[in-house]
C-alpha cells in the first residue's frame, strides 16, 4: 500500500468496484442462461453445457473471493507466513466438498431402499431379527 | 559476500535476532488484534463452509430441488417473474458497502477523522439497506409464500401433464406442464391446496411438497449471514462513534480498529459471494 500515492489507491478502489460489479452481472447472465431465461433452454441432453455453466459460476465466484481477500482485505501486503496460515487450511475444504457430495450422491441412490425398509411392517422386522443375525444375501450386494 | 557476513555478525551482536522467530520481532508483522481477527475469520469461514456443504449434500441427495430462479423471482413493489433481480441488487449493496469501507480504512491511514466517519457512515447505510432487503425477502417467503423451516411449498414436476384445476394465481385448469417445471403450492384460508393434475398416461395425481430441507437450509444459512451483517452494523456504529469522538487520534496505533472492523465487513461480503453462488446462481 505504502508505495502507491493516495490518488492512485483511490482509483484502484473504484476500479475494484467496477470489476466486482461486472463479474457479478456476468454471473447472473450465465445463471439465467443456464436456467433458460435468455431464449435458449439447455435440455437434459445438454448436460455438458449445464456443467460448464456451473463450473463458470464457481470459477467467477472464486475469483471474486480472491479479489476481495487480496485487494480489499490487503492480504497481498501481508507477510507470507500470515497468508499461508490463513489460506492453506481452506484447502481442507476441497476434500470436504468431494467427500460430502459423494455421500449425498450415495444417499440419493439409496433413497428407494430406505423408503422400502421403512415401510416394512414391524412383524417383518421382528422376523428378521429373530431369524438370524445374518441379513439376506441381496442386502450385501447393495 | 564478505560485506554481507560482516553485516550479519554486526546484527547478532546488536539485537540477537537471526530469524523472524527468534524473538524481539513480530513474525507476521501485524498486531495481535489484526492477526486474531484473521484467525477468527478463518474459523468463521469453516462454519459457513459447513453450512453450504450441507446444502450441497442434501441437494445432491434429493431427486428434485426447488429451482432458485423460480423461488426468488419476486421483488418489492409487485414485481413478479423477475428471476434473481432483487438478490442481484442486494449483492450490489454489499459490494458497494465493501468499497466504502475500503475508503474509510484509507482515510484512517491518512489520519483524516472526517473522512473515516463519512465513509463508515455510508458503509452502515449499505449494511442497513441489505438487512432491510433481507427482511423483505424473508417476510415474502414466510407470510406470502408460506415457506417455513419444516414446510417447503416449492415443488418440481417429475413428469409432464395437465392441470385439472387452477389456483387463483397463475395456474388455470387445462394448463400443461413439463417434467422439471417448478410450482408453488398456494394457501387459501390457512390451508395448503395442492392442485390435482393428470399425467400423460392419464393417471390422476396431485402436487407434492418440495424437499423439506430447503426451507431449513435457507432460513438457517441466510439467517446466520444476516446475523453477521447485523452484528457488523453494530460494530461499525460503535467504531464510527469512537472515531468521531476523537478516540483514535490519541491512540498509538491510530485507526487500526477501523481496519479490524473493515476486515470483518469484507468477510461478510466474501461469504455473501458464496451464499449468492450456492442459493441463487447454481
Amino acid at each position: 500500500m505504502g508505495h502507491k500515492s493516495y490518488e492512485e489507491s483511490i482509483k484502484d478502489v473504484y476500479k475494484g468496484l467496477i470489476l466486482l460489479a461486472v463479474v457479478t452481472l456476468i454471473e447472473v447472465g450465465i445463471s439465467l442462461f443456464g436456467k433458460g431465461h435468455l431464449g435458449y433452454k439447455p435440455g437434459p441432453e445438454m448436460g455438458w453445457l449445464l456443467a460448464l455453466v456451473a463450473i463458470g459460476l464457481i470459477v467467477l465466484s472464486l475469483y471474486k473471493a480472491y479479489f476481495i481477500i487480496y485487494e480489499f482485505m490487503h492480504m497481498s501486503s501481508e507477510v507470507k507466513g500470515l497468508r499461508m496460515t490463513v489460506l492453506m487450511p481452506c484447502l481442507l475444504l476441497v476434500w470436504a466438498v468431494i467427500a460430502f457430495f459423494q455421500e449425498g450422491n450415495s444417499w440419493f441412490e439409496r433413497r428407494d431402499l430406505i423408503k422400502e425398509k421403512n415401510e416394512r411392517s414391524i412383524k417383518d422386522k421382528k422376523m428378521d431379527i429373530q431369524g438370524s443375525l445374518l441379513q439376506k444375501e441381496e442386502t450385501y450386494q447393495m | 559476500m564478505a560485506t554481507e557476513t560482516v553485516v550479519k555478525e554486526h546484527d547478532h551482536h546488536d539485537t540477537n535476532d537471526g530469524g523472524a522467530w527468534d524473538g524481539g520481532k513480530q513474525p507476521f508483522a501485524v498486531s495481535y488484534g489484526k492477526l486474531m481477527m484473521w484467525y477468527f475469520l478463518l474459523s468463521d469461514a469453516f462454519t459457513f463452509a459447513g453450512f453450504l456443504i450441507a446444502y450441497g449434500t442434501l441437494r445432491f441427495s434429493s431427486a428434485t430441488w426447488p429451482v432458485p430462479d423460480f423461488v426468488f423471482s419476486t421483488t418489492p413493489f409487485g414485481g413478479h417473474g423477475l428471476p434473481l433481480i432483487f438478490v442481484t441488487f442486494m449483492s450490489f449493496l454489499l459490494i458497494i458497502s465493501s468499497v466504502t469501507m475500503v475508503r474509510g480504512v484509507q482515510e484512517g491511514h491518512r489520519e483524516n477523522k472526517r473522512g473515516v466517519v463519512f465513509w463508515m457512515f455510508l458503509t452502515i447505510i449499505g449494511g442497513i439497506g441489505f438487512l432491510s432487503c433481507q427482511a423483505w425477502e424473508w417476510n415474502n417467503l414466510i407470510n406470502v409464500e408460506h415457506m417455513t423451516v419444516t414446510v417447503n411449498p416449492f415443488g418440481t414436476h417429475t413428469e409432464s401433464g395437465t392441470y385439472l384445476e387452477g389456483d387463483d394465481h397463475d395456474i388455470n385448469a387445462g394448463d400443461t406442464f413439463a417434467a422439471g417445471d417448478s410450482y408453488l403450492i398456494h394457501q387459501h384460508d390457512g390451508e395448503f391446496h395442492p392442485l390435482k393434475y393428470k399425467t400423460e398416461e392419464g393417471i390422476e395425481k396431485q402436487q407434492e411438497f418440495g424437499p423439506k430441507a430447503f426451507g431449513a437450509l435457507f432460513f438457517f444459512i441466510t439467517g446466520f449471514h444476516g446475523f453477521h451483517v447485523l452484528s457488523g452494523v453494530v460494530f461499525l456504529i460503535i467504531i464510527m462513534i469512537n472515531a468521531a469522538s476523537g478516540l483514535y487520534v490519541e491512540r498509538k496505533n491510530g485507526y487500526e480498529m477501523v481496519e479490524k472492523v473493515g476486515l470483518y465487513w469484507h468477510f461478510v461480503d466474501l461469504v455473501w459471494v458464496f451464499v449468492f453462488l450456492v442459493f441463487y446462481l447454481l
